[in-house]
Order: structure tokens, then C-alpha cells, then sequence
């Protein structure tokens, strides 16, 4: 079944757990320019949005790469770097529209979010449900029931305030 | 390593600085964060400086767990001598500094001299500057860092400063990063304004290295899972700390119109009041807890502000305290405090105090220039704030802090302070519950209930709970009570909880991941493994115990040298003489008995090893390895 990494920003309290825990699991250090995730904080406005690669299915990276470094991974539903083939142009980093290709200046290579293998730590980490790792198929049905959730409330208030009149 | 960060000694009257490794060694006896700032403090600091002058240190670090797989390390602590005190000053903050501090290299800044002209640090990876400030000198905490930001030309970069408050020595004028962290106490605000240093802003990206990362991310999730599911962390995350309100308020332990009444009543004040304008909760770097609320007032004539907390603190300082119950009140004025860079708690106990002698005649419009300082004059409060933070008019009087504003309003005024070392104290009322009273009164930096409060005294907790939690990692088999009426054993609570918070303060992670407020969450024993798969460094939970006894007494011995007598660790006539008005029947008419109280201090010394004058005996300083201290190793 593929699996999905999707964000919730609403639950995200910009607190960077997944950023920690991404980097020591890929790296055995702590350092945020090392990790595959970033939080994208404006600390004045209160606004927190976690930044990662989107795994997507017409991947610029993918198109741009001229080893062919970079390739689907259909059964893990990723984009994977194939560190025998790239040869570190970079190509990758700038054709990407969200920031996913990262560089890691500590061991000169391109990085980016591979999803551990199937068990994203930064969503084992992530205690506000902010990160999740669910079936791609059924994807839209978590987003429509919290929608219809909103929009139950707002029902049932209605009707309320319609029955006290 | 996570051990290999830097201690920096900047002097801003010269603009030299040098940098040094740590060695171990200071960490086997330190660790980190309050703990070493408070040697180095003792050891930087000549006895009587004046505390706003140049000759008074200023001490910024990150804890040895800071940045590491332990949540919520993100504690940054600040020291020097207190302007408010004049003993030790030590204060702690949350936000996101601390972690950049350790990525730029390193662990502690000690910062000495002043600065000719308004200046800020910068520093990053390994590299500092001095850097003018002309341009942010005048502007609020918040505009500050965004510009300071825009200067740098990183919106990464992580910055600590101080407002308004701050530049114009408001001796409780306090430090802060985000919209809300805040080294609150003890006025290190007016210290870095006394400096001419306006902000110290970081970024960095240097590898943070973790010893054993495998089992640090295993043992860190299973710390994690415990803390989550613990009824405290579901309420923490809900309401933040103005749960508490509810239950203190409930009870009749809060103090109300400065200390007339132990509970409010008619008070709008109650947690679930923020869910009319909240914007969701924020966490600090790593935590779980996320325990501070966005806010925004969306209509009236507030209609704009936005803030993050409160804090219970600000309800008592902005609600009880004053008499005012409504809500919004204490949105705007937290909202104030930070944007002036004020301790909350002493602001609203400044002007709590003010309307008490306002009430009596002390004051008089006159001395007000005629603002009315009435009970729940909800305007004049929030005015109050911005005159304390301009320095005018009688603002200027309550920014030099209780005890120099009380001799400068004379009279009977000082009859009506509720302090402890010239410290206000929290919006707490500690009659009915001796533990508390002797915490306030002995701990380090004045008055206060982030250095040694046992709060879970006030849940009744069964014996065999008390045992476990009390009984060690240094053996203890005297009494316990479960009654917090009682004064029987609760000097060994109150040590206890001084050593826990002094060990979770030097390893920087925040309180409400140790037993504080929940009797269920982390200890000396988690401590011991954190420490281990994060750094290597192994300690027993009796040699973090000793650890945190070393740093105490330090502190202590600051104190001394600065001229504290038994006489300081007290409380004011009023916890003694009046009794608690109103209540529920287990705290109502209830005072501190003087002569109880005394043996409850006899008896916190002589577990410290301290003789009946509070001076630490010979053979405690050699046990601890502070008798030759000072010895300058840093």
C-alpha cells in the first residue's frame, strides 16, 4: 500500500522535534541545516510550517538529474538519490519548487527526505499528529472528515440556535 | 560532541574578548547552564560591585543538554548580580536561543564592562562582533528582533534582547526572545541595559554531536510517550499553565488585592476564557508540552493585539492581584510586560502594592498624578505598566522595586510589601501551606517558586508516593506528611526540589518536563540516562543530587559574601499576624506560626549541612569541594 507523508499545519507548534530527530537519525548529530525537514517559523505571527520534499510524481528533480541519480520508488511512493550515480551538480537543488533538495555542507552531498525506509522518524516524533505517514489512498478522506467535522459543528449550532427560537 | 562547545569572555568597555574549551572536569561539577554560570559568577564577580555598573558580569549559556534528544532542551539561562537583590541573579527562558547558541559553538558567554554606545553581540559559528545598536536602541522586544533579523539578513538568526524597560534599568526589566520567552526575575534586563547592550543575536550550524544517537532517539521516545501520557502534559497542552488558577483559586491560595484576600471572586479570569481568542498553542525548541497559547483580540478597543501566554503568572499579576477580573486585562497587559521587556510578576506586585498604600492614604493623587489607583481599575493598571516602563512619574518610584521604592514613599509603606530579599513574591498565598512559606523564604534569588517549590505537596499524595519521590537519590526515612497544613518533613521536600531544579536548570531542560507540577514525570534517574546517551558523561542520580548541592551552595555562598544574614531568609509580619480571611475550611484563618517556622528553618540548614546562622559549615564547602572556591579554574 503506498504510504503518504502529509502535514497538518494547524497541529504544528513550530517546536522542531522532526528536525532534531531527522537529523541525528540520518546523521548522528543535531544540526538543522543537516536535516531533511525544516520548520519554516515567523516567530512574530505565530505561524509554523513544516518543509519537506513532496515526493512528487512528475518530480523536477527526477527530470532535471542528468545521471539519473535520482528515480521513482513506486513502492515506497519517494523520490530516491542514488548516491553511486549523482555526481553532485546540484541540478536538483535549484529545479526544486519547495526547498526538498537540500545540501549537506558537512559531507558535500545532496540530501534529501527518504522517508526512513517506510517509518519516518519525524512522524514517530511528532506528538501534536502535525507529521503523519498514512495510505495515500485514503488521504483526502482524513482531510474530509476533519472538514465535515468543522462543518458538522457549525450545523449543529445552527440548528440550536434555530430550536431556541 | 555536545561537550565541545566554548565558554566566551567578552568585555564590552575594550571590545576584546577570548574564547576557551570547557573541560570536563567543570562539567563533572557543573554540568552546564545555571550551574556553571553560578561558579563562574562567584568566581567573576568582586564582592559589592554595584550591580548596574560596569564591574557586574552578566552570564548567558545553554545547559548541557541543550539541543540534545531530551525534550524541551532549550533552556537558556542569564546571571549576574541582581539590581533588584543585590544577590544572586539568575533567571531561565524558553524559545529557540539556547539551541542556535550550541550550533554557533558555544555553551557560555560571560560578558563584563559596558559598552560606550549602544551595541549588540553577534555570533556565529565560533565568531563574534560587537555591533552597533543605535538604530534598535528605543525599539520593543518584538521590533527588535525582526529588525535585528533584517539587518543580519537571516530570519534564522535567534536573538535575545531587552525593551524599553530594559535600557532604562527598571530593576525587574527582564530578557526575552520570541514574542513571550522571558528571563523574568531578578532584573537581568537592567543589567544588559546598564551595559549599553541592547541584544546578543546567534546563528549557527555547526554539528551538534550526540554520543549514542540510536538509544538517544529510543530512550527519548519512550521518555516522550510517558510525559504525553500523563493527564498533566494533556492539560498543559490545553490550557498552559492557567489551569492552574482553577484549582489555587478554588482552594483560597492565591493572593488578591496584594494580600487582603486569599481567593477572588466574581474573577472572569479562568483558563477556558483563552478559547475565545486563541490561535492554536507553540511549543519551545524539542518540546511536547507546547504549553503557551497564540492569541489575538479581535474586536474592542484592544482589537489588534497579539500576544502569546498568559501565564498563570500574568493572571495573578494582572488579575487577582490588582482586583481586576476580567480576562482581556490580562491579555493586554501581558502583552505589555513583553513588549516593554517587564517581569510580569514584579510589575503586577509593584502596582498591587501601589494601590494597597493608594487605598490607605499613603499615596495620594498627588503622588499619582491623579490617576486613581483603584481595585480593579483595569485602565489605569495597563497605564501603570508603560509609566513603570518609561521611568515617569510614579512608574519611576516602582521601577527601582520594592524595597527602594518603599523607602522612597516612606510612611507606613513598607508594612504592605509582600517580598522576600527585596523580591516580590508570586501572586501565591503560602499562609496555609508551610512548605511553600519556607521555599519562598529560603530560596536563592528572593522570593520565588522556581527554585525550590514543592507543588505537589498541595495533592495530598499517599505516604508510599511521598517516600519514593522524597526518599531519595540521598537516603531519607524522616518524616513525610501528606497534610500541606503540616510543617512536619517538609524541609526535605523543599531540598529536594531545590536539587531538582537547580540539576534540570544546568542541564537545561524546562520544569514541567520534572516533577513540579505532576509527581509523575522525570527525576534524578532519567536524568542520569539523558546525560549518558547524550553526552557519555555518567553520573549516578546521588552524584547529579551533589552536583546541584555544589551549585546551590555556591549560590549560597554569593549570597554570604554579599552580605546575607539569617535574617533575609524570612517572611514579611503579614504571613505571621494576619490570617487567612476567606477559603476553602482546610486554609481558611490560617497564618505562619512563627516559632514552627523558625525550626522549619533550622532544620532546612542542618540537611544542608549549614550552621543555625545559614553559613555552609566547613566541612560541607570541603565535602562539596568549594573550600577553596573561588578558584578561578574558569
Amino acid at each position: 500500500m503506498e504510504m503518504i507523508l502529509v502535514v497538518d499545519h494547524e497541529k504544528c507548534t513550530g517546536c522542531r522535534a522532526c528536525e532534531m530527530v531527522c537529523s541525528v537519525k540520518h546523521t548522528g548529530v543535531n544540526n538543522p541545516t543537516r536535516s531533511r525537514i525544516n520548520v519554516i517559523k515567523w516567530p512574530m505571527e505565530g505561524f509554523d510550517l513544516p518543509m519537506l520534499c513532496q515526493q512528487c510524481e512528475e518530480a523536477p528533480c527526477i527530470a532535471v538529474c542528468p545521471k539519473d541519480a535520482l528515480s521513482q520508488d513506486l513502492v515506497l511512493g519517494r523520490v530516491t538519490l542514488n548516491y553511486d550515480l549523482c555526481i553532485g551538480c546540484k541540478m536538483c537543488v535549484t529545479a526544486c519548487p519547495f526547498g526538498g533538495m537540500g545540501i549537506d555542507t558537512v559531507v558535500q552531498r545532496v540530501i534529501k527526505c527518504d522517508l526512513c525506509d517506510g517509518d519516518p522518524t519525524c512522524v514517530r516524533f511528532c506528538d501534536p499528529g502535525a507529521l503523519q505517514y498514512v495510505p495515500a489512498s485514503t488521504v483526502n478522506l482524513m482531510k474530509k472528515r476533519d472538514a465535515g467535522w468543522k462543518f458538522s459543528e457549525l450545523m449543529k449550532k445552527s440548528s440550536l440556535i434555530s430550536s431556541n427560537e | 560532541m555536545a561537550l565541545n562547545r566554548k565558554i566566551a569572555y567578552i568585555d564590552l568597555t575594550t571590545g576584546e574578548f577570548k574564547t576557551a574549551p570547557i573541560p570536563i572536569e567543570m562539567r563533572e561539577l557543573y554540568l552546564g547552564g545555571r550551574g556553571l554560570d553560578m561558579y563562574l559568577l562567584y568566581n567573576h564577580i568582586e564582592p559589592g560591585v554595584d550591580p548596574l555598573g560596569p564591574d557586574n558580569v552578566l552570564t548567558v549559556s545553554a545547559g548541557l543538554l541543550g539541543a540534545t534528544l531530551a525534550s524541551a532542551s532549550t533552556r537558556t539561562h542569564i546571571g549576574a548580580k541582581s539590581p533588584l537583590t543585590g544577590f544572586i541573579g539568575s533567571s531561565n527562558m524558553g524559545g529557540y536561543f539556547a539551541p542556535e547558541l550550541r550550533w554557533a559553538g558555544f555553551d557560555h558567554l560571560v560578558i563584563k564592562g559596558k559598552a560606550e554606545s549602544p551595541s549588540y553581540l553577534w555570533i556565529h559559528n565560533g565568531e563574534i562582533e560587537i555591533r552597533d545598536a543605535s538604530d534598535v536602541w528605543g525599539e520593543n522586544v518584538f521590533d527588535t528582533q525582526e529588525l535585528i533579523r533584517q539587518e543580519l539578513g537571516d530570519p534564522e538568526v535567534k536573538v535575545l534582547c531587552i525593551g524599553i524597560a530594559g535600557e532604562n534599568m527598571v530593576r525587574y526589566a527582564n530578557v526575552m526572545t520570541g514574542m513571550k520567552d522571558a528571563a523574568g526575575r531578578s532584573g537581568m534586563g537592567a543589567v544588559m541595559g546598564s551595559k549599553n547592550l541592547k541584544a546578543i543575536a546567534v546563528r549557527g550550524t555547526m554539528d551538534l554531536e550526540i554520543r549514542f544517537p540510536e538509544q538517544a532517539l529510543e530512550y527519548n521516545q519512550s521518555l516522550i510517550e510517558h510525559i504525553s501520557s500523563t493527564k498533566f502534559a494533556k492539560i498543559m497542552q490545553k490550557w498552559g499553565t492557567m489551569f492552574i488558577y482553577g484549582v489555587t483559586n478554588t482552594t483560597g491560595l492565591v493572593r488578591v488585592r496584594n494580600f487582603q484576600l486569599n481567593q477572588q471572586v466574581g474573577g472572569n479570569i479562568e483558563c477556558e476564557h483563552i478559547e475565545k481568542y486563541a490561535l492554536g498553542t507553540e511549543g519551545c525548541y524539542g518540546c511536547i508540552i507546547h504549553c503557551r497559547h497564540k492569541y489575538q483580540i479581535r474586536e474592542g478597543p484592544h482589537a489588534g493585539i497579539y500576544g502569546q501566554g498568559p501565564e498563570y503568572t500574568s493572571q495573578g499579576a494582572f488579575g487577582m492581584e490588582v482586583g481586576c477580573n476580567e480576562f482581556e486585562t490580562v491579555l493586554v497587559a501581558n502583552h505589555l510586560v513583553n513588549k516593554y521587556g517587564l517581569d510580569t510578576l514584579e510589575t503586577g506586585s509593584m502596582i498591587a502594592w501601589a494601590m494597597e498604600l493608594y487605598e490607605k492614604g499613603i499615596l495620594t493623587d498627588e503622588d499619582t498624578g491623579n490617576l486613581k489607583l483603584e481595585w480593579g481599575n483595569d485602565e489605569v493598571v495597563l497605564e501603570m505598566i508603560k509609566l513603570i516602563a518609561e521611568r515617569k512619574g510614579l512608574g519611576d518610584i516602582l521601577a527601582e522595586g520594592p524595597l527602594r521604592a518603599a523607602k522612597k514613599i516612606g510612611k507606613d509603606s513598607i508594612k504592605y510589601l509582600i517580598h522576600v530579599k527585596g523580591m516580590s513574591n508570586l501572586h501565591s498565598d503560602e499562609r496555609p501551606t508551610p512548605s511553600l512559606a519556607l521555599g519562598i523564604a529560603t530560596g536563592s534569588r528572593g522570593s520565588d517558586h522556581l527554585r525550590s517549590r514543592p507543588a505537589i505537596d498541595l495533592y495530598h499524595l499517599p505516604q508510599e508516593l511521598l517516600r519514593k519521590i522524597y526518599g531519595g537519590p540521598k537516603p531519607y526515612d524522616g518524616p513525610l506528611s501528606s497534610d500541606y497544613t503540616s510543617y512536619e518533613g517538609k524541609p526535605r521536600m523543599v531540598l529536594w526540589q531545590e536539587m531538582m531544579y537547580e540539576a534540570i536548570d544546568s542541564v537545561g531542560v524546562c520544569k514541567f518536563h520534572s516533577i513540579f507540577l505532576s509527581p509523575n514525570l522525570i527525576a534524578f534517574e532519567e536524568l542520569s540516562k539523558l546525560i549518558y546517551y547524550n553526552t557519555g558523561l555518567e553520573f549516578t542520580p546521588e552524584e547529579i543530587w551533589d552536583i546541584a548541592d555544589r551549585a546551590y551552595t555556591i549560590e549560597r555562598l554569593f549570597n554570604i559574601r554579599e552580605g546575607l544574614t539569617r535574617e533575609h531568609d524570612w517572611l514579611v509580619d503579614r504571613y505571621f499576624d494576619e490570617p487567612t480571611p476567606v477559603g476553602l475550611p482546610i486554609v481558611r484563618n490560617k497564618s505562619i506560626d512563627r516559632e514552627k517556622f523558625k525550626q522549619m528553618i533550622d532544620e532546612y540548614y542542618e540537611m544542608h549541612g549549614w550552621d543555625e546562622n545559614g553559613v555552609p559549615r566547613p566541612e560541607t564547602l570541603e565535602k562539596l569541594g568549594l573550600d577553596a572556591e573561588p578558584s578561578h579554574k574558569l
